[in-house]
C-alpha cells in the first residue's frame, strides 16, 4: 500500500551561491522558506519537480522536502531543514543573519 | 623547505584555467550539473548544505608562512573570515560563491598550493605526523616520502578512476601521531640492520565498517616503495569492488581476500614492476630530500623561559600542555590550540593565521604544520622564545592550554555545514569544553580524546576516540552514540559501542557521568582514562551512563 502523501515543499542549493533556495507558487526561486508553495497534493508535487528540473540554470539537485502549514507560510519538519532555513548553529551566519 | 618545481607549477596553473573555463560554461549554461560535478569535485569543489565548500590540500600537513598569509587572503576575500581545518591536515572553505573558486584557485596556485585530489575516488592528500622533522622519538623525517608519494600519485594516469577514494599516511616515529593503522596504506619508517625501510599496514579504514590494518610486509627496503606502494593499489584497483560503493574500499577487500591472498598478489605484481623503477625515483628522493634540510639550530640560555615559568602560573600550565620534546637541545614543539573552550574546532580566522606565520617567521625556522588532531603547530622553537611566543598567541586569543586534554576534541562539521550529515558534530564539542572548563575539571582529568562525527562516514575519528560520540537522526530527532576506548595511536583499536545513543541534551551530562566515574575508579591520578577502561573494562561506565536501566533492573 502506498504511504499517503505529506506536505511537501521543493528545494535546492542555488547554482551561484549554493545556499538553500525553496520553489514558490509562481515559479520563482525563494531564498524565505515561509515564502514556499506548500505542496498539499502528490500528482502537483510530480508537475512542479518536472519545473523544478527544467531550471538547472539556476538550482542545483532540487529535491522534495517535508513540511506543513505554519502561521506565515510552510515551515520545517525535519531538524536539517530547520537548519537550511537558518544556517549553522556554532557561529550567528548564514541565512538567520543574512535576511 | 619544498617549492614546486616548473612542472608541478604548470601543471596546477593549466589545472585552474581548465577550471575557470569549466565553470563559466556551467555558469552559462551549457553544461548542466551531472556533466559538472565530476569537474568541480576534481578540483576540491563540493556543495554543501549551506553553501559551496572548497577543500584545498595540506600536503602532510607543512605549511610555509607566505602559504598560510594565502590562506588567510582566501579566507578574508571570499569567505567570511575564517578557514576551517580538518583532520585530513586540509583547510575547507565554507563560503565561497562558484565565479569566485577559480580566482581563489589562482591565488593559490601563485604559492604552490591546490585543491588536486582533494575529492573523488584517487589518492588523496597524503598526510604525515605533524611533528616530523622536529620529534625527539623520530628516526626519520617522513616527509621526503610523503612528498614523493605526492608526485607519484599526482594525476597518476592509472589512479584517477579507483573503485574509491585511497588515503595514505606515514610516520617516521614510533609512537604513531599520523592515525597510519586507520588508512587505507600506512607507512611507519623503520630500520633493519642499519638499513632504513618500512613497516607497511594495510586496509585499515573508519567510516561505516571500521578496522585496524594489516601488516603486509614487516620490513620493505627505502628504494622498494613507490614500485610496492604501486603493486598494492593496483591489486585493490582490479580487485576492488565497484558494484557497491560501502565495499569498494580496501579494508573490504583486504576482509574478503584475507591479507594472505592480498599479500601474494602484491607481491607477484611487485616482482612484475620493480624493473621499470630503474632508480629515477630514489634519485628524485634524493633531490627531495635535500630542499627538507633540518634547520640551523641554535644554542641559548633557556634560563628567562625557566624565569617566566616560575613567574607565570598561566604559562606554565600552557607549558606544560602545548610543549613536545624536540630533537634539539634547548628547543620545544609548540602545538598551537584551535579549541579555546566554546570555539568550533580547526577554526582560525584570517587574523589569526596571520598571527601564526608571523611567529613562524620570527621564531619558527619559517615551518608550520597542521595537524590531523585541528590545531596548529610551530615545530621548532628555542625555549627562550616561548615566552613572547605566548604573548603573541594570547594577543590572538590562540593560548588556550588544552593540548591532548579533554576540551582538544575532533569534532566534524556535521550537520552545521555538511550535506551527507545526520546530526551536528559541532555545537557538542562547544558544549563539552565549555562545560568541563566551568567545572575546572579539564587539567585534573588529564590525557583524554574526544572525537565526533555527524555521521557514519567518521570523518571526526568518532571510532578511534577514547570517547567517540556518533551522531545519528533517530525519527527525525538528534541522537548521540558513544563508543569506548578506541585509539588511533600504534596500538590502535577501534572503540566499542556503550549502549543506546542519547537525545541532544542529554549526551554532555552523559559525558560528564563517565568522566565523573572515571574519576572515581582511576587509582591514582596518574591512570588516564583509557586505561582505566582497559582494566576495568566496560561495565562500571555503562552504569554510570545509563543509572536507571540499572534502577530498572533492580
Ligand atoms: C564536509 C564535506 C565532507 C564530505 C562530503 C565527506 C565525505 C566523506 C565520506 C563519504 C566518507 C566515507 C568514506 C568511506 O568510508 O568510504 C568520509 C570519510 C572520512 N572523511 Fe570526510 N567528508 C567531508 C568532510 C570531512 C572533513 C571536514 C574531514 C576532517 C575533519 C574529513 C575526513 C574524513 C576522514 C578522516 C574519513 C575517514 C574514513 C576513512 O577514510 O576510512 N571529511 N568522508
Ligand atoms: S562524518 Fe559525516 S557529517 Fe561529518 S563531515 Fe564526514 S560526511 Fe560530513
Amino acid at each position: 500500500m502506498a504511504r499517503p502523501f505529506t506536505p511537501k515543499v521543493i528545494t535546492a542549493n542555488a547554482l551561484l551561491e549554493g545556499d538553500a533556495i525553496w520553489l514558490t507558487a509562481d515559479d520563482q526561486w525563494t531564498r524565505v522558506m515561509s515564502e514556499a508553495e506548500l505542496i498539499e497534493d502528490e500528482a502537483h508535487g510530480d508537475l512542479r519537480m518536472l519545473f523544478a528540473a527544467s531550471q538547472a540554470h539556476v538550482v542545483v539537485g532540487p529535491y522534495l522536502a517535508d513540511a506543513k502549514a505554519g502561521e506565515n507560510g510552510p515551515e520545517p519538519v525535519h531538524f536539517r531543514e530547520n537548519f537550511r532555513t537558518t544556517g549553522p548553529s556554532n557561529y550567528a551566519h548564514g541565512k538567520q543573519v543574512e535576511l | 623547505m619544498y617549492h614546486y618545481n616548473d612542472f608541478d607549477q604548470d601543471f596546477v596553473q593549466e589545472r585552474v584555467s581548465q577550471f575557470r573555463a569549466q565553470v563559466e560554461r556551467r555558469i552559462d549554461g551549457s553544461l548542466t550539473e551531472d556533466e559538472f560535478r565530476p569537474l568541480r569535485l576534481m578540483n576540491g569543489l563540493y556543495l554543501q548544505l549551506h553553501a559551496y565548500m572548497l577543500r584545498v590540500a595540506i600536503p602532510y600537513g607543512t605549511v610555509r608562512p607566505d602559504q598560510m598569509r594565502m590562506l588567510a587572503t582566501l579566507a578574508e576575500k571570499w569567505d567570511k573570515g575564517y578557514g576551517h581545518f580538518t583532520t585530513r591536515q586540509n583547510i575547507q572553505y565554507n563560503w565561497p560563491k562558484l565565479a569566485d573558486v577559480p580566482d581563489m584557485l589562482d591565488a593559490l596556485a601563485s604559492v604552490g598550493m591546490h585543491a588536486i585530489q582533494t575529492s573523488g575516488n584517487t589518492i588523496r592528500n597524503v598526510t604525515a605526523d605533524h611533528f616530523a622533522g622536529a620529534a625527539a622519538d623520530e628516526i626519520a623525517d617522513p616527509r621526503p616520502v610523503a612528498e614523493l608519494l605526492r608526485q607519484w600519485s599526482m594525476d597518476h594516469p592509472q589512479f584517477q578512476f579507483l573503485p574509491r577514494k585511497f588515503k595514505i599516511a606515514i610516520t617516521g616515529s614510533p609512537n604513531d601521531r599520523a592515525v597510519t593503522k586507520a588508512h587505507d596504506i600506512g607507512l611507519r619508517m623503520v630500520e633493519k640492520n642499519g638499513e632504513p625501510g618500512y613497516e607497511v599496514v594495510v586496509g585499515g579504514g573508519l567510516g561505516r565498517t571500521p578496522m585496524v590494518g594489516k601488516v603486509i610486509r614487516d620490513f620493505l627496503p627505502q628504494a622498494d616503495l613507490l614500485p610496492y606502494v604501486e603493486a598494492v593499489v593496483s591489486v585493490w584497483n582490479i580487485l576492488g569492488r565497484r558494484d557497491n560503493k560501502y565495499k569498494a574500499r580496501i579494508k573490504i577487500t583486504v576482509h574478503e581476500h584475507g591479507i594472505d591472498k592480498i599479500r601474494e598478489l602484491v607481491e607477484e605484481e611487485f616482482a612484475q614492476i620493480r624493473p621499470q623503477f630503474t632508480g629515477v625515483d630514489q634519485a628524485l628522493l634524493a633531490n627531495i630530500q635535500s630542499q627538507f634540510t633540518t634547520p640551523t639550530f641554535r644554542t641559548a640560555p633557556v634560563e628567562g623561559y625557566l624565569a617566566e615559568r616560575d613567574a607565570n602560573p598561566a604559562f606554565r600550565s600552557w607549558s606544560d600542555t602545548n610543549l613536545s620534546d624536540h630533537k634539539a637541545p634547548g628547543y620545544a614543539i609548540v602545538s598551537v590550540s584551535l579549541k579555546r573552550h566554546g570555539a568550533t574546532p580547526g577554526d582560525a580566522s584570517a587574523d589569526q593565521m596571520r598571527v601564526l606565520a608571523d611567529l613562524a617567521e620570527t621564531y619558527g625556522h619559517g615551518d608550520l604544520r597542521i595537524s590531523h588532531e585541528q590545531n596548529v603547530i610551530l615545530p621548532h622553537v628555542h625555549k627562550s622564545d616561548l615566552p613572547a611566543i605566548y604573548a603573541a598567541l594570547r594577543d590572538a586569543d590562540l593560548h588556550t592550554a588544552n593540548i591532548g586534554l579533554i576540551s582538544d576534541i575532533i569534532a566534524c562539521p556535521g550537520m552545521d555545514y555538511c550535506a551527507l550529515a545526520t546530526a551536528r558534530a559541532i555545537p557538542v564539542a562547544q558544549e563539552i569544553a565549555t562545560r568541563f572548563d566551568e567545572l575546572k575539571l579539564e587539567h585534573e582529568i588529564g590525557a583524554l580524546k574526544i572525537k565526533i562525527s555527524g555521521c557514519i562516514n567518521a570523518c571526526g575519528h568518532h571510532h578511534v576516540g577514547h570517547i567517540g560520540i556518533l551522531g545519528l537522526d533517530r525519527a527525525g530527532v538528534e541522537n548521540y552514540q558513544i563508543t569506548l576506548g578506541g585509539d588511533g595511536t600504534e596500538t590502535a583499536v577501534i572503540g566499542q559501542r556503550a549502549g543506546p545513543g542519547f537525545a541532544y541534551d542529554q549526551i554532555v551530562p552523559a559525558i560528564e557521568r563517565l568522566i565523573t566515574a572515571y574519576l572515581e575508579l582511576r587509582t591514582d591520578e596518574e591512570e588516564t582514562f583509557l586505561e582505566a577502561y582497559k582494566r576495568l573494562g566496560v561495565a562500571p561506565f555503562k552504569t554510570a551512563l545509563y543509572p536507571e536501566e540499572k534502577a530498572n533492573a533492580a
